[in-house]
């Protein structure tokens, strides 16, 4: 019984434990493991949601709820709160595992670490920046944002999202062997977000006046290729040096 | 032509030649800066729009310049220090940083009192004060990881690090961040569509940038030789130079 347990377990440490190993069984294993993970922990899953309706509700109180007002600024503050929201998350994204030291183990396999960190970035951006992209268009209604624009938000939100994902995540490796390192995580990763917001926002705000929006999207398409290119490195240089210090 | 390069590498030779180096930047700094000041101040013609509040520039340009200059010889010399492991490029880097944010705060400073007369308001959300500012930010964030490190060595290379990705994201904000002013303009003010400006008045101003770059030079050659003298303290070399001293 145990035997058969254990097997399958230790076929797939041999196969990992090569050198240049396959690379791709060691992603999918990196891959399950961290959704696994997450939907254990549904909870933390749901947190950034509730706190981009918590933001988004404070504005109408907080600015006016005159729709007119509202839907002129709407493009902005989802893609703002969107924004935060994505950032709250991801202290916690390489967190845990430092804390119980399975990061260093993925320092230790042989399969390049940059490829494993932008699996867990993956994960990172299907389970918050996704659901906050699906979210946002039933809050678009509630900012009374013009109908025909939700589309192009959602769109804008999951492209622009896995950007915000991919450079945040150099801040979460930087800051994860800092004790204190949430405030610091933000001071680092906001600045470098500019870029996104500017196209993101754009892109709503073309969808709103009806012009092309499609220039917007090639640019958040363009950003998060060059983040997919440079971000895995800078991630996993920033894990070592945080590992090892 | 290796070998100085690796002679320079090691503090104690840097130390030694930034001391004959030193006192030559800190002249041509005084020098320029002096004169150019005293040029732009006193005898430049006034701008014909502007009048004499376009002497600012003087400030305002070089500071700016420096700004930038600044960002890309900390992120160099972060490589520098993280591909070749030479410890003086990482003391250069950690000195720069103050620097650059001092820089990039006088800029702004500058813009915004420039901005009293030429566009009647402290702050407006223009490209380039908008990227100075986002600058701003980054030069704190730098800092700031480099502080919060208990690891001299975990510091140094977590702020080298992100001076490099800040680097390559200079030029992406800046574009978009123009781009994104340009779909907003409010078009109240046009400073932009002046005349090119007369070789009396950007003589001074090319003294200026020059007389900033030497104080840039000269500045973080000092704070260098003070950054490896604390550093190495424990080092024999430093030892008998504080002996020698006394």
């Amino acid at each position: 019984m145990q035997v058969s347990d254990t097997a399958p377990v230790a076929s797939a440490g041999v196969a990992l434990g090569e050198p240049g190993g396959n690379l791709m069984v060691a992603i999918t294993a990196t891959l399950k493991r961290d959704l696994t993970l997450m939907l254990r922990r549904r909870g933390e899953m749901l947190n950034p949601l509730v706190f981009f309706a918590l933001v988004i509700t404070l504005f109408p109180i907080g600015i006016s709820p005159d729709p007119e007002l509202l839907a002129l600024i709407a493009p902005g503050l989802l893609w703002v709160a969107a924004l935060l929201a994505a950032l709250l998350s991801l202290d916690s994204l390489f967190r845990s595992d430092y804390d119980d030291g399975s990061l260093e183990q993925l320092l230790l396999a042989p399969q390049p670490l940059a490829a494993l960190s932008l699996a867990k970035v993956a994960v990172h951006w299907l389970l918050t920046g996704l659901p906050l992209a699906l979210m946002a268009p039933v809050l678009g209604i509630m900012l009374a944002l013009p109908a025909g624009s939700y589309l192009i938000l959602a769109l804008s939100l999951a492209l622009g999202t896995a950007s915000l994902s991919l450079i945040g995540a150099i801040g979460a490796a930087l800051t994860v062997g800092l004790a204190k390192g949430g405030v610091l995580l933000s001071l680092l990763v906001l600045p470098l977000y500019i870029p996104v917001l500017i196209f993101g926002t754009g892109a709503v705000q073309a969808a709103v006046f009806g012009d092309g929006v499609t220039a917007h999207l090639a640019i958040l398409g363009a950003l998060l290729a060059g983040a997919l290119i440079f971000a895995p490195w800078a991630i996993a240089a920033s894990l070592r040096i945080s590992i090892n210090g | 032509m290796w070998a100085f390069i690796h002679k320079l590498g090691s503090p104690k030779w840097f130390y030694r030649i930034s001391a004959k180096l030193q006192p030559w930047f800190w002249v041509a700094a005084a020098g320029l800066i002096v004169t150019g000041s005293l040029w732009g101040l006193a005898f430049a013609p006034a701008d014909y729009q502007q009048g004499n509040s376009f002497r600012i520039l003087y400030v305002h340009v070089p500071a700016a310049f420096l700004a930038q200059s600044i960002f890309v010889s900390m992120a160099i010399a972060g490589l520098v220090y993280m591909v070749w492991k030479i410890k003086v490029a990482d003391m250069a880097a950690a000195v720069m940083a103050p620097l650059g944010a001092a820089m990039t705060f006088i800029s702004l400073f500058s813009g915004a009192v420039w901005g009293v007369p030429t566009w009647g308001t402290w702050w407006m959300w223009d490209a380039r004060l908008t990227s100075m500012l986002i600058l701003l930010f980054l030069y704190l964030g730098v800092i700031a990881l480099r502080g919060a490190f208990t690891s001299r060595d975990s510091a140094s290379r977590a702020a080298s690090v992100l001076a490099m990705v800040g680097v390559i994201n200079i030029p992406i904000i800046k574009y978009s961040v123009d781009w994104w002013y340009t779909l907003h303009q409010p078009a109240t003010f046009t400073i932009t569509s002046r005349p090119a400006m007369p070789t009396e008045m950007w003589l001074p101003l090319l003294l200026m940038v020059l007389g900033f770059y030497s104080f840039f030079i000269a500045l973080t050659l000092m704070r260098t030789r003070s950054e490896i003298l604390r550093r190495e303290s424990n080092k024999r070399w430093v030892r008998e130079l504080v002996e020698e001293k006394q």
